[in-house]
């Protein structure tokens, strides 16, 4: 396909690794903050064309990962409602709270359907107007326009059987957040391209200031990474730290306006825990007073306590580049897909996935 | 979660919030909303994200970083000739 698959020449990526290998003079860490992107370099091996001296790490730039437990539990109860509509992007169906996913309550006879885009839950509405439509918004700031224009468009529609349960999350305050913590290795940032697709770069002008971090907004195929990495590891040699962007094909410094006022209509930005890292101050989105009307945690109140994480689940620190997947005493054994203590081994953007999918086969033929 | 395809506009329909396209990804035809991209025109490549386009490709661009590895490639093979 035009614009894919011409970025996967395998040749033309083992001369830049080369070139970088020349040019790497001490060891470096970069963090790609997509999961999206952990996946391509896992699945293309890019880390393993890289020279020893450059480590990537992996970031918490999976939203189905982040998304609480209590987010995930209230989720199942309002799926179990009768009369109630559960709709939810595919990814979300495996991934487990606190005793349950969203594939069991659908087993039990809950009415959870799966949807491409925010749009259809809204045409479900429309449909079947006896029945409450709810639609679970996880995201980063990739998935909020569309989300936001779904309200805009049940609200223009004057739906009153539509809400969003929202989980929405940006990502600039968790990037503080992961160098605020004591011993953080990340010297340099690859920033997530679709992200800044929406959202520009002037979020990240302010940490690369306080921090002297570069941040290289990166696209997802493997010359895109391969470049991101070039241009940062240049910047970390030549002492720079500024904000440069390798995807401009499709990332403008301005990002999406058009998109960003959606998202300013519809959503306003409040503190939120993640799954795994705990209360990030300003790092989520919720439904602002104007549209409160569609906020599914109003229209359908309970008071459950907050449920916790099972102990043995080390995601928090795999989402922040602290541990390897496969060093996880859990991983493959008490953890695998088909029964997941944590939710990055089921999601498509989850490290642990990543690495169950591309390097275990791998892992048992050296053994 | 945040996956999105380079497809490119085959039609258009519709105005402002209902603005609509019919995109093709490799064949494979699609409806998405160009509501996010009002300069998107019938040729344009979009990339597609949850039923909504978030960008055009910019063509230009896309060609530059394909010269930085071409680039690349020539001086490699000159020093594995050397």
């Amino acid at each position: 396909m035009k614009y894919l698959d011409e970025y996967r020449d395998r040749k033309q990526a083992e001369a830049c690794a080369r070139m970088i290998a020349a040019v790497t003079t001490r060891p470096w860490s970069i963090m790609e903050i997509c999961g999206g992107q952990t996946h391509a370099i896992v699945r293309y091996g890019i880390d393993e064309l890289l020279p020893e001296k450059l480590t990537l790490l992996h970031g918490p730039g999976c939203p189905v990962c982040v998304t609480p437990v209590g987010i995930l539990d209230r989720a199942f109860r309002i799926a179990r409602r009768p009369g109630v509509v559960f709709t939810s992007f595919g990814d979300m169906l495996r991934v487990p709270g606190s005793s349950d996913d969203l594939l069991h309550v659908r087993a039990e006879g809950g009415d959870v359907r799966v949807v491409y885009s925010p749009l259809d839950a809204v045409a479900i509405a429309e449909r079947e107007p006896d029945r409450e439509v709810v639609f679970f918004a996880v995201g980063f700031e990739t998935t909020a326009p569309a989300n936001a224009m779904a309200v805009q468009l049940a609200a223009q529609k004057k739906l009153r059987n539509f809400s969003l349960l929202v989980a929405q999350v940006r990502v600039p305050p968790a990037l503080e957040a992961i160098l605020a913590e004591p011993g953080c290795r990340v010297q340099a940032f690859l920033a997530a391209g679709h992200v800044c697709t929406v959202m520009g770069t002037g979020e990240y002008q302010p940490l690369v200031d306080r921090h002297h971090v570069p941040v290289v907004v990166t696209g997802f195929e493997p010359l895109d990474l391969l470049q991101g990495v070039a241009m940062a590891l240049r910047q970390l040699e030549d002492g720079r730290s500024e904000v440069e962007i390798q995807y401009a094909r499709v990332v403008r410094p301005e990002g999406n306006p058009a998109a960003r006022r959606a998202i300013e209509d519809v959503f306003e930005v409040t503190d939120r825990t993640w799954r795994g890292l705990g209360p990030i101050p300003h790092s989520g989105l919720g439904l602002n007073a104007r549209y409160a009307a569609f906020d599914a945690e109003q229209r359908f109140p309970d008071a459950a306590p907050e449920a916790l994480e099972d102990p043995a689940c080390q995601a928090g620190l795999v989402l922040q580049g602290r541990l390897r997947p496969q060093e996880c005493p859990a991983f493959g054994g008490r953890c695998t897909p088909e029964h997941p203590l944590g939710a990055p081994m089921v999601s498509s953007e989850g490290a642990c996935a990543a690495y169950w999918l591309y390097r275990r086969r791998r892992a048992a033929q050296v053994a | 979660m945040c996956l999105a395809v380079p497809g490119k506009i085959l039609s258009i329909s519709g105005e402002e919030t209902t603005r609509t396209g019919l995109v093709s990804f490799g064949g494979a035809n699609k409806q998405a909303s160009l509501a996010f991209v009002p300069e998107a025109k019938v040729g344009d490549y979009v990339l597609v994200h949850a039923g909504f386009a978030i960008s055009v490709v910019d063509a230009e661009e896309a060609a530059l970083t394909l010269e930085y590895f071409r680039q690349i490639g020539e001086l490699s093979e000159l020093e594995e000739s050397k």
